[in-house]
């Protein structure tokens, strides 16, 4: 009686997918804040690296980078099996490769902040 | 009453003779309040006797008269002439090896219907000499999902099982959800195998057509995603050994 | 009188240009080579921060101001909100129906409270960023 594997996965894109439909566009508002040459006084360096320096930082900076990494990396199986790339056990292992190295670099990068 | 004169390009096919399906047109005098099965069943009383079709309630509850006009899956009996423009094209549902003219071959689905156990399973003893006891709420539960009516327009606009036929499937899937919600069913863990297989619940992708041509408002794809939820957190709790629902 | 079912090829590549509903649905998922792009550009981010000197971060700062910048960000982000966001809040109370006795709790209330969750989490997100 086995679920097949696909639970864990869409239990990561589900979880990935409320979370960026909530935070994301607010974080594209930085983006474009910054594009316009108004950077918000807690993205000067300062505040930013002590915001990434802290626990809670870094807590939450992983936490939406690794559900929305793996978020995406689903999706974009799904979009590629519409497209009718059939070759399924390929797509998901790239795709879920790229999800880990994104995992692994997140991690990597919040740890040396300090 | 006024009449309207419609010109309906109809998908036929004859096994005997024809080689692929080809389209032929009939020019119909319609009433303003036909729906397009009248100016149908008017082609073969008065046009063309040999046009195969099929239809029974005229009054959406049989299911049989699904097809697509001019492109979408509907209900022909719940289709009026005045929502539709003078040109018409009536083919066979999509995703349905064609029998021959507008009637399809339904097999598949029905054997995924059979598959579910779309019947009340039960491991305990039924209750003796009363009947099963049932709240109204108990029944809000899942009453939306007995609307079926198997008329397959979800599996013709679902283009998960247009790119895959072993999926399972709308009616299917909304079919085993009723029976998973219904609190006299104690068969949720039999159909799990059949639902939690990847081509259950898990090639679905949300594309939600299933729910927008549903005649009955049945809603199939809120059915599919809430087994995806409940899928995924019956698999943390069988792998963490947390006691799941046993119903 | 002999059989000889006739199946209809559907494009593996091109069905979902057949009608609207179905390019929205791609446009929707889509959204995701967005997500990913985001996550890289703040992983990259992090790694500037990583190194932590104030000047590289400033130039890191620099290289995302201009117009091109604006536009691909105030694009990006109207795409994201109409082909994700509200998409996701609409289709909420499909995977979350709440009853409440006899009945459900009506999906425009769901919705209602998404929309007010979002509205919360970015002013709190933009208190972070110290933009209010």
């Amino acid at each position: 009686m086995a679920i097949a594997k696909k639970a864990i996965v869409w239990g990561l894109f589900a979880a990935g997918g409320t979370l960026t439909s909530f935070v994301l566009p607010a974080l594209i508002a930085l983006f474009l804040l910054v594009a316009t040459g108004n950077v918000p006084e807690n993205l000067q360096f300062v505040q930013i690296h002590a915001f990434a320096s802290s626990w809670l930082g870094k807590a939450c900076l992983f936490v939406v980078l690794f559900l929305s990494v793996w978020h995406a990396a689903h999706r974009l199986r799904v979009v590629m099996h519409d497209f009718g790339i059939r070759k399924d056990a390929l797509v998901a292992n790239a795709v879920y490769t790229v999800a880990a190295i994104g995992t692994v670099l997140a991690a990597f990068y919040l740890l040396a902040i300090s | 009453m006024g009449t309207r004169q419609l010109e309906l390009e109809v998908m036929r096919y004859d096994p005997e003779k024809d080689e692929a399906p080809h389209f032929q047109t009939y020019s119909v005098p319609c009433n303003e309040d036909w729906v397009i099965l009248d100016a149908i069943n008017y082609v073969k009383d008065n046009i063309d006797t040999t046009l195969a079709y099929r239809w029974s309630c005229h009054m959406m509850v049989c299911g049989s008269c699904g097809m697509m006009v001019n492109g979408e899956p509907v209900l022909t009996c719940k289709t009026f002439v005045r929502d539709l423009p003078d040109k018409v094209r009536i083919e066979p549902l999509e995703n349905f090896p064609i029998e021959r003219d507008l009637v399809v071959v339904l097999d598949d689905v029905m054997q995924k219907l059979h598959q579910v156990q779309p019947y009340i399973v039960r491991k305990d003893e039924p209750p003796e000499d009363v009947e099963y006891k049932q709240t109204r709420g108990q029944l809000m539960k899942f009453k939306q999902l007995t609307m079926c009516i198997n008329c397959m327009c979800c599996y013709a606009a679902c283009p998960q099982y247009g790119l895959n036929k072993d999926f399972i499937g709308p009616a299917a899937l909304a079919l085993a959800h009723r029976y998973n919600l219904d609190n006299r069913d104690q068969g949720k863990s039999d159909r799990l195998d059949i639902l939690a297989d990847h081509d259950g619940v898990w090639e679905c992708s949300f594309v939600g057509a299933c729910s927008e041509v549903c005649p009955k408002h049945v809603d199939p794809a809120a059915a599919i995603q809430q087994m995806k939820v409940d899928g995924a957190v019956e698999f943390w709790k069988q792998r963490l050994g947390i006691p799941g629902d046993k119903s | 009188m002999s059989r000889r079912p006739y199946v209809r090829e559907m494009s593996k590549t091109t069905w979902y240009m057949r009608n609207g509903r179905y390019r929205v649905y791609v446009l929707r998922e889509l959204s995701s080579f967005l997500v990913a792009f985001y996550v890289f550009l703040i992983i990259y981010a992090l790694s500037v921060l990583a190194a932590g000197s104030a000047v590289q971060w400033n130039s890191f700062l620099a290289s995302q101001q201009g117009v091109g910048m604006i536009v691909f960000h105030g694009l990006a982000l109207l795409y994201f909100l109409f082909y994700q966001t509200f998409p996701w809040f609409k289709l909420a109370p499909k995977a979350m129906p709440i009853q409440v006795g006899e009945n459900k709790v009506a999906d425009s209330k769901i919705i209602g409270a998404h929309y007010l969750v979002w509205i919360v989490v970015t002013a709190v997100i933009f208190w972070l960023a110290g933009v209010i």
